[in-house]
């Protein structure tokens, strides 16, 4: 199941590990993306600060942190093909996998309705 | 993520009411997203989004509102355009006595310290000149006008919708509804027949492409950008006018050139007609000539100048730009920067000192605290392709 923040970002949760990307909604107001710049496997998050930077035709854009852990795989995949990641945000666009220092970080997040009720 | 951001800088959030152009229907109705823009709301992107918008321009035809800059009318008294030319030239360094008629010709108005107060076009019409200036400095331009130009000089801003049709595909699609287009050349200005009725048209525009500026009744503003729609033109919002004008290495008035800004250092001596520079027949006589005339003739402290990111990450307006990769205080800024689409690869442009503007100069650009290599590239990104014969 998908849980989503106010800062636009969805995890999915798998055992303590949580994937990561960015929401369908925020890349429609993002726009053509054309640059992205992921975490290096090994750093350690904290909840609110700078993981990532997608970068627009329009702007660059921070990917806050959405809970504090250790980054375990990047998807350089993404970085090499931004448009990819505006293609398909929620799916083969994700953008690195954290293990949570908490694994009930994730409680207190929106699930999809709530979050679509959020994007309105 | 700052999405938030990124989208409260578009929709209009200002506290005073946006000036909507004659085209504001036809935005709507091609699914633009409006934003603010020098007081007025204008379509940013259209459904296809800046990337597809910019690449159609580049491959076929695109159209783009341009109606909030400002156009403005020069007429003699005396109904001789000598003496409007004549006096136009006390404002900026340009050969506009020798402009013929039905010719164009880019300027700009300096200030009395060589500062860029503007940069425009000039079109020589029979009986007037014809302006077309930029829409955050049109007021003061026009009142600029007022206050320089003698009593025998009317100035009269017009009421005009103003639309550019540029690409390849530019002269195809307008011929359509206007057969006389075909016949002009890059930078010609006249009254032709457009769709059963006169219009001031210029083959020029504000993306490297050949194309047409077309000026028109407010009424008919509409109904002629849906003919153009017909004929295979793709709408076109303000980040492709921007990424387009940026890889053609063309000025954007408030970021790349400004008061301070002089027309040597913003690398704009070719708008410097040699009628106007040392040693030409009217040689001066425009606000700041001993500046700008010095900095001609002993080089000015610094430049205007492309700059390639080595990497893929885009170097924005705002980054300083240092000459090693550690230490060392600012040399220069990026004063535009963002994809350019048809390189695929980040551009930009910013001023450096003169010294190290050589194409070629490896510089760093300081993003988000780190600082990204930089080649002074040469201008344009993308080679020109004007109709000039």
């Amino acid at each position: 199941m998908l849980r989503f923040t106010e800062d636009h970002e969805w995890l999915r949760l798998d055992g303590d590990v949580a994937t990561v990307g960015i929401t369908t909604h925020a890349a429609e107001q993002l726009g053509d993306l054309v640059f992205i710049e992921l975490p290096k496997v090994g750093a350690t998050l904290k909840k609110g600060e700078a993981a990532a930077v997608v970068e627009s035709v329009k702007a660059a854009s921070d990917v806050y942190a959405p809970v504090d852990g250790e980054v375990v795989e990047v998807n350089d995949a993404a970085a090499g093909e931004p448009a990819g990641v505006g293609a398909d945000p929620q799916g083969e666009g994700w953008l690195y996998k954290v293990r949570l220092a908490d694994p009930s970080a994730l409680d207190p997040l929106m699930d999809e309705a709530a979050y679509a009720d959020f994007t309105k | 993520m700052t999405v938030e951001l990124a989208v409260q800088s578009e929709p209009s959030c200002a506290a005073q009411p946006l000036r909507r152009t004659p085209f504001h229907a036809f935005h709507l109705r091609h699914g633009a997203k409006m934003c603010s823009f020098a007081g007025y709301e204008m379509p940013i992107q259209y459904a296809g989004g800046v990337l597809k918008e910019h690449l159609a321009t580049r491959s076929g035809v695109g159209l783009f509102d341009v109606s909030h800059m400002g156009q403005i009318e020069l007429v003699p008294r005396s109904g001789d355009v000598d003496d409007a030319a004549r006096a136009l030239e006390a404002l900026v360094p340009v050969d506009v006595l020798g402009l013929k008629v039905g010719r164009q010709r880019y300027a700009l108005f300096t200030g009395e310290d060589g500062g860029l107060l503007d940069d425009l076009m000039v079109a020589r019409l029979p009986d007037r000149l014809v302006l077309v200036v930029n829409a955050a400095t049109k007021a003061a331009d026009e009142n600029h006008l007022r206050a320089s130009l003698p009593d025998g000089v009317e100035v009269r801003p017009l009421d005009r919708a103003l639309v550019a049709v540029q690409g390849p595909g530019a002269e195809a699609a307008l011929a359509r509804l206007a057969p006389e287009a075909a016949g002009m050349r890059f930078m010609d200005a006249s009254e032709i027949e457009v769709d059963g009725e006169p219009c001031l048209v210029s083959r020029s525009g504000y993306t490297g492409e050949d194309g047409f500026e077309i000026s028109l009744a407010p009424e008919r503003a509409e109904g002629f950008a849906e003919k153009l729609v017909e004929a295979g033109a793709v709408p076109i919002g303000l980040g492709a006018r921007d990424s387009l004008r940026l890889e053609a290495g063309l000025c954007l008035y408030g970021a790349d050139i400004d008061a301070e800004t002089s027309p040597v250092e913003a690398s704009l001596v070719w708008a410097i007609s040699p009628a106007r520079r040392a040693g030409g027949a009217r040689e001066g006589g425009f606000p700041g000539a001993d500046r700008i005339l010095r900095e001609m003739a002993d080089g000015p402290p610094r430049r205007r100048v492309g700059l390639a990111p080595e990497g893929r990450a885009p170097v924005r307006a705002g980054a300083e730009l240092f000459a090693s990769e550690e230490g060392g205080e600012p040399v220069g800024r990026v004063t535009s920067g963002g994809f350019g689409a048809s390189v695929e690869a980040p551009v930009a442009m910013g001023y450096v000192p003169a010294t190290l503007g050589e194409p070629g100069t490896r510089l760093f650009a300081e993003v988000r605290g780190r600082r990204l290599a930089v080649a002074v590239a040469a201008l344009p990104f993308v080679p020109a392709r004007f109709k000039r014969s």
